[in-house]
């Protein structure tokens, strides 16, 4: 399958010899949320990964289980939310992260059609693996959105070929076995499934879970084409830390990961 | 894009015999169920499904099962004809009394079989959810049988709620671990369960308290509930001149009692019915929807946010409920009511005052469908009737008091 935008988008970039960088936003989190993506593009982001808030958030730690709570409590609804994306202009390729759910109510040719009409490339679903996409990875392809898929340290080979080759934009790394969450040391299982991955595609393969800091983004970069940062950054959010701060912050991991490897 | 992902050939095709079979590797019964987790749970779920085939085929561990029912947990468990009740109802009322069960409850059938299966696979540690704590009071009760670690789940609220079921746990020797998140109830147990799993699949067995979950639990659930429905089948056929009775009834939380019950007479003439309570009535007024690992009914709001339950019985206090009941409810083979707070609470004591026997406030749902229906065109003059009495309510014993 020729790739999506996204995905040539990536590939170009990674192609170039740039390490990648995608940093998370609960949508709604702040009235103010689109701010911080924007930030984030001026920052150098790749792309940028934009939460929609679901109540039940099963593979989210405490950090971005908070965030959800406070967007929902704001009442932010993902239709209301995408409405603000419609022309927002954030200054790069955006992603949709969702739970199941969410998608299946509105209808999944519905929701891809609008991700699609308000100008997202790409969408990720924790809570539903490679057997489970049957059904919306139609609805996703019609509507030209790229379904991301995981891997995880757990995944087994025969899965990891069949993630890797169905998998659009490029391939999401979990990097532990566990949620989502900041943690002091980057799992040891990161970059095998780097690795793992990196053998069976050319596709753009991005870590993320548990990258936190500048350093650990460049050694988890090592064996992989970039990462997602998340938690680190909506601690900061939760914290109460301005747009320009967080966009300071990303910048900071963009120069960590510019400096030329040797 | 592989074909397999596409071609349902793929799909191994389940027997089809009495509607509650296996429901395949993909779990699915009808459009609901299938195994809806992080990539990480997965292959966690695939050994579990590998493992529970093989025990369940095994004679030895069937044996070892059926044998610590009987030793340990009091089965099989009498079916009680309600004598005096029936007489001023007008109908024949038989009770199943897994309210005579070890632990008071039908939960027991479940963690046991869990427990055996845990300790099968060379798991050491049982993760649970809990609502009001009978299952995580069952599930610390089969580690402490077998020798396994145990860490409860529990939101805070239900703590607040359900002291007396902490104080239990803690006394088995189990961990309690407080749910700050969310609603701070049974769901968010459940996530937080799920969450801790994830971290802990090489050690760790999450023992699952309903016919909920990614597969295979819906299915072994059920299938370790199975016994209460062979047992009265049996009973049923000694006691009443036809045999089967016209109606089976259970409360349904996450469905796991009445699933037990109905497996037994699926393929009898029997009208099966399940009693939602008016507060967390999943099949009655829920939608579609994906919530801890599986599809099925659930209480959303327009956006797909999940609802929080309201009953007053904190073990039907769940926005979901099991996937094959969605489908028995889809296809007609079951039917599915509700009863009020105020229902459930009158049948608890016209119930003690008939027979002696004091229901859990879920089992009273159940009884308090009887009670409305007995004598009307849903349960006429002269029919039989079976209540899967799931519970004792000697928990609910403070409850009731601040009640009434
Ligand atoms: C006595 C009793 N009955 C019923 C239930 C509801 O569970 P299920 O619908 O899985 O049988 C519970 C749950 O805690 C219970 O304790």
């Amino acid at each position: 399958m020729t790739a999506g935008p996204l995905e040539a988008h990536l590939r170009g970039r990674r192609d170039a010899g740039r390490a990648l960088l995608v940093p998370y936003v609960t949508g709604g989190v702040t009235a103010d949320w689109l701010d911080y993506a924007r930030a984030y593009a001026k920052a150098g982001a790749d792309a940028i990964e934009i939460g929609l808030p679901f109540s039940d958030p099963m593979l989210d730690g405490g950090t971005i289980q908070e965030a959800s709570d406070r967007a929902l409590s704001r009442g932010v609804t993902p239709g209301g939310l995408l409405e603000e994306l419609s022309g927002a202009n954030v200054g790069a390729p955006l992603i949709i992260m969702t739970y199941g759910n969410v998608v299946y109510r509105a209808g999944p040719e519905e929701f891809c059609k609008r991700l699609a009409e308000v100008g997202v490339a790409g969408l990720i679903m924790p809570d539903v693996p490679y057997d489970e996409v049957r059904g919306l990875s139609g609805a996703a392809l019609a509507a030209g959105i790229e379904l991301v898929l995981l891997a995880a340290p757990s995944t087994t080979a025969s899965r990891l070929e069949r993630i890797a080759a169905e998998s659009r934009g490029f391939v999401y790394g979990v990097t532990v076995m566990g949620t989502t969450g900041e943690r002091g040391a980057l799992a040891e299982s990161a970059g095998s499934v780097a690795v793992r991955l990196r053998e069976l595609t050319t596709k753009p393969v991005l870590m993320g879970f548990g990258i936190s800091t500048p350093a650990q983004a460049v050694e988890a970069a090592a064996h992989a084409d970039g990462v997602i940062v998340a938690s680190a950054l909506m601690r900061r959010v939760i914290e109460g830390a301005t747009p320009a701060e967080l966009g300071a912050d990303v910048l900071a991991i963009r120069q960590a990961l510019d400096v030329p490897q040797g | 894009m592989s074909l397999t992902l596409w071609n349902p050939e793929s799909r191994s095709a389940p027997p089809r015999r009495s509607g509650m079979d296996d429901p395949g590797s993909e779990g699915r019964f009808g459009r609901f169920g299938g195994r809806f987790v992080p990539e990480s749970l997965v292959p966690a779920c695939e050994e579990l499904e590998r493992g529970f085939r093989e025990a369940w085929a095994d004679p030895a561990f069937r044996a070892a099962l059926n044998q610590t029912l009987a030793l340990y947990a009091g089965r099989p468990t009498p079916v009680t004809p309600a004598a005096r009740l029936s007489a001023e109802l007008g109908v024949t009322l038989l009770l199943k009394r897994e309210d005579l069960a070890h632990t008071g409850s039908h939960k027991i059938n479940n963690v046991i079989g869990q427990a055996l299966l845990a300790r099968r696979m060379g798991k050491t540690h049982l993760l649970a959810e809990t609502g009001a704590g009978q299952h995580g009071v069952a599930t610390a009760t089969a580690g402490a049988l077998l020798g396994l670690d145990v860490t409860v789940f529990m939101g805070e609220r239900d703590m607040e709620r359900q002291q007396l079921n902490v104080f239990r746990m803690e006394l088995l020797g189990a961990r309690v671990v407080g749910v700050s998140s969310g609603s701070r109830t049974l769901k968010d147990a459940c996530n937080e369960a799920l969450r801790n799993w994830v971290g802990a699949v090489d050690d760790a067995h999450y023992c699952i308290g309903s016919v909920l979950g990614p597969h295979p639990y819906p299915w072994m659930v059920r299938e370790f509930q199975r016994v209460i429905g062979e047992e009265a089948r049996g009973q049923c056929a000694d006691l009443l001149t036809h045999g089967v009775p016209d109606v089976v009834v259970a409360c349904v939380g996450g469905g796991s009692n009445a699933a037990g019950v109905f497996a037994g007479f699926v393929d009898t003439s029997a009208r099966l019915v399940g009693v939602e309570p008016e507060g967390g009535a999943a099949v009655t007024f829920g939608q579609p929807g994906v919530l801890h690992g599986f599809q099925s009914y659930v209480l959303q709001d327009e956006s797909g946010q999940i609802l929080e339950a309201t009953s007053i019985s904190a073990g039907l206090d769940y926005p979901g409920v099991g996937p094959e009941h969605a489908h028995l409810a889809d296809t007609g083979r079951a039917s599915y009511v509700t009863m009020s707070d105020d229902e459930a609470v009158a049948a608890v004591s016209r119930l003690a005052r008939t027979e002696g026997i004091l229901p859990a406030l879920e089992s009273a749902h159940a009884v308090a469908w009887v009670l409305r229906a007995a004598g009307t065109a849903d349960l006429p003059s002269g029919s039989t009737v079976l209540v899967n009495l799931s519970g004792r309510g000697d928990k609910d014993a403070d409850q009731l008091a601040r009640l009434m």
